[in-house]
């Protein structure tokens, strides 16, 4: 990785809105190169989408989010794959990720409410036959997330004009 | 009351360019302002805490006076690494109340009545007051866009006298954003030398160099070392313009007369900053490369929205100013600045707040988020595509 993608990758991870005309200025290239350079790192995967952040705690729609520990047994030479493919399948997970310490996979789910998610984590995640155990943790507040403080931008503490 | 009530050498003193105008955009709330000379970002958290933890130790007291020894150590390691240049972290080497206080003191001790104290403009704007306040005679040369504003040797030759005895070297420059690579520096050093000045270099935007080298200084130059005093600071390095805490290094004989002047005015500096200051000088590199790296994508994004509005720049290669040209309206940089205040609510120093030679220029500063210089510069474009119109019509 170039020291110019890795300043692009981080330019994006920002602002993914932002033009490809802008970035190009911030980065001192020709358009054309970064647009090329920006589709090669989507066709790589590199680049695999681009989120928006929302804080649903704002809209007054109803909205829980969950951190779930789960401990699986792993499979013979398939090790946790296979078990978190079908689980990460179920369009209820937002995020999956395979952890190391005292539980195996760390799963986030986004549901209407606290129910939506208990009946998830019985009727679907705890039937599995791999599935152990699992812990469910509902987040209460989120004060930062992706680098973003949700509070909202802090102002300018600097004076408006000095030397 | 009596006449004589005040000194007269301070109230012949202008006051700053600056201040006035600053005057002006505090009343305006709703501005943007590209104004500021400091970094926009927050001292390193790591920092922070190390000043933090001076205090629940209750390191609250008073330092030697010439600063905590480990920081001067520090400093030391920190030319070396940097520069190549050793100081003696007990003779040569003095902690500041910003970089400011070391240019004053520097001035102070060395100038006699008469003394000239040759000073490139546009720069920053304490260098003639605290020169005339040193009982110096301040001799100013007018730097050209057409060299980048970097300082020629014909230039200044044509300032030295028999009395020169002080170069002032600020850069890379506040506000021109100029910076003097080795090649600029080496065509000065005999006519310095010739005519035995001395060089105060102000170096406090070292680290905001976008050359591709990093920063030179003059007394790395053969036979420049010994008559050389820099100044630098935490400012605009570690983001630290609060804490008020820079350095000088230069020869003893200098550096002791400046202690001297500092023991009396200023005693010590900031206990809590010096301590702040040592993590930041010793773990500080990753957080000066990150803010380097981000002003730089700012000055390169500034830049091309100046291209393509038109408007005449250089390229600037350190600090975090921009300074282009605004000529072709026929108006003062102040007239400019003050029409473009009023009539898009965006702040921008005039470049004669740093200099009679800053006529027809602007400071722009980049320390903002993109989304405010993006803002910013398209009220910019919007107020000189109406004065485009206005002189066709």
């Amino acid at each position: 990785m170039t020291k110019m993608e890795k300043q692009l990758l981080q330019i994006m991870e920002n602002n993914s809105r932002i033009s490809v005309k802008e970035a190009a200025a911030l980065l001192g290239e020709k358009e054309i190169d970064v647009a090329n350079k920006l589709k090669e790192l989507e066709e790589k995967n590199v680049i695999c989408g681009y989120n928006t952040m929302i804080d649903w705690d704002k809209t007054g729609i109803d909205m829980v989010t969950a951190l779930i520990e789960v401990r699986v047994t792993p499979q013979r030479s398939k090790g946790f794959d296979d078990i978190a493919e079908r689980i990460y399948k179920y369009p209820e997970v937002n995020t999956a990720y395979l952890i190391s310490g005292g539980f195996d996979l760390m799963l986030i789910l986004e549901g209407k409410s606290l129910k939506q998610v208990s009946e998830f984590v019985t009727n679907k995640l705890a039937v599995e036959e791999e599935v152990l155990s699992t812990k469910t943790h509902f987040i209460l507040k989120r004060y930062k997330d992706h680098g973003t403080v949700m509070a909202g931008r802090e102002h300018d503490k600097r004076e408006k004009v000095t030397a | 009351m009596r006449k004589d009530l005040l000194s007269e050498k301070t109230v012949a003193l202008k006051p700053s360019g600056i201040r006035k105008f600053f005057d002006i955009v505090s009343e305006m709330t709703d501005a943007i302002s590209l104004g500021v000379g400091e970094p926009d970002f927050d001292t390193p958290w790591h920092v922070r805490k190390a000043g933090i933890a001076s205090l629940e130790q209750g390191k609250t007291f008073y330092t030697s006076n010439s600063g905590l020894k480990e920081l001067r150590q520090e400093i030391d390691n920190y030319m070396q690494r940097t520069m190549g240049l050793s100081y003696d972290a007990d003779k040569e080497i003095l902690i500041t109340v910003g970089g400011s206080e070391g240019i004053d003191i520097m001035l102070r001790a060395m100038c006699n009545p008469g003394d000239e104290v040759i000073i490139p403009e546009p720069s920053y704007v304490s260098y003639v007051p605290c020169t005339i306040m040193a009982g110096g005679t301040p001799v100013t040369i007018d730097l050209q866009n057409e060299n980048n504003f970097r300082l020629q040797p014909e230039e200044l030759e044509k300032a030295i006298t028999p009395r020169s005895k002080i170069l002032i070297l600020p850069f890379p420059n506040n506000p021109t954003g100029a910076v003097m690579e080795r090649k600029d520096l080496e065509k000065l050093i005999d006519i310095i030398i010739k005519n035995d000045l001395y060089v105060l270099s102000d170096e406090i935007y070292a680290e905001l160099t976008y050359t591709g080298n990093s920063h030179v200084s003059i007394a790395q130059l053969p036979g420049m070392r010994e008559r050389t005093v820099i100044v630098n600071g935490f400012s605009k390095a570690y983001a630290m313009t609060g804490w008020r805490l820079g350095y000088a290094c230069g020869p003893a004989e200098i550096l002791e007369q400046m202690r001297k002047i500092h023991q009396y005015c200023i005693m010590c500096a900031p206990t809590t900053a010096q301590y702040a200051a040592i993590e930041a000088i010793k773990n500080g590199d990753e957080d000066v490369v990150m803010m380097r790296d981000s002003y730089n994508e700012r000055r390169r994004f500034v830049l091309h929205m100046l291209q393509e509005m038109g408007l005449p720049c250089f390229e600037p290669l350190g600090a975090f100013y921009v300074f282009p040209c605004v000529k072709e309206f026929g108006m003062t940089s102040e007239e400019f600045a003050t029409r473009l205040l009023e009539e898009e609510k965006v702040a921008i120093v005039p470049g004669t707040a740093f200099g009679d030679s800053g006529e027809g220029f602007l400071r722009i500063s980049y320390a903002y988020s993109v989304e405010s210089l993006r803002e910013a510069l398209s009220r910019l474009r919007s107020f000189i595509e109406r004065l485009r119109a206005e002189k066709r019509a």
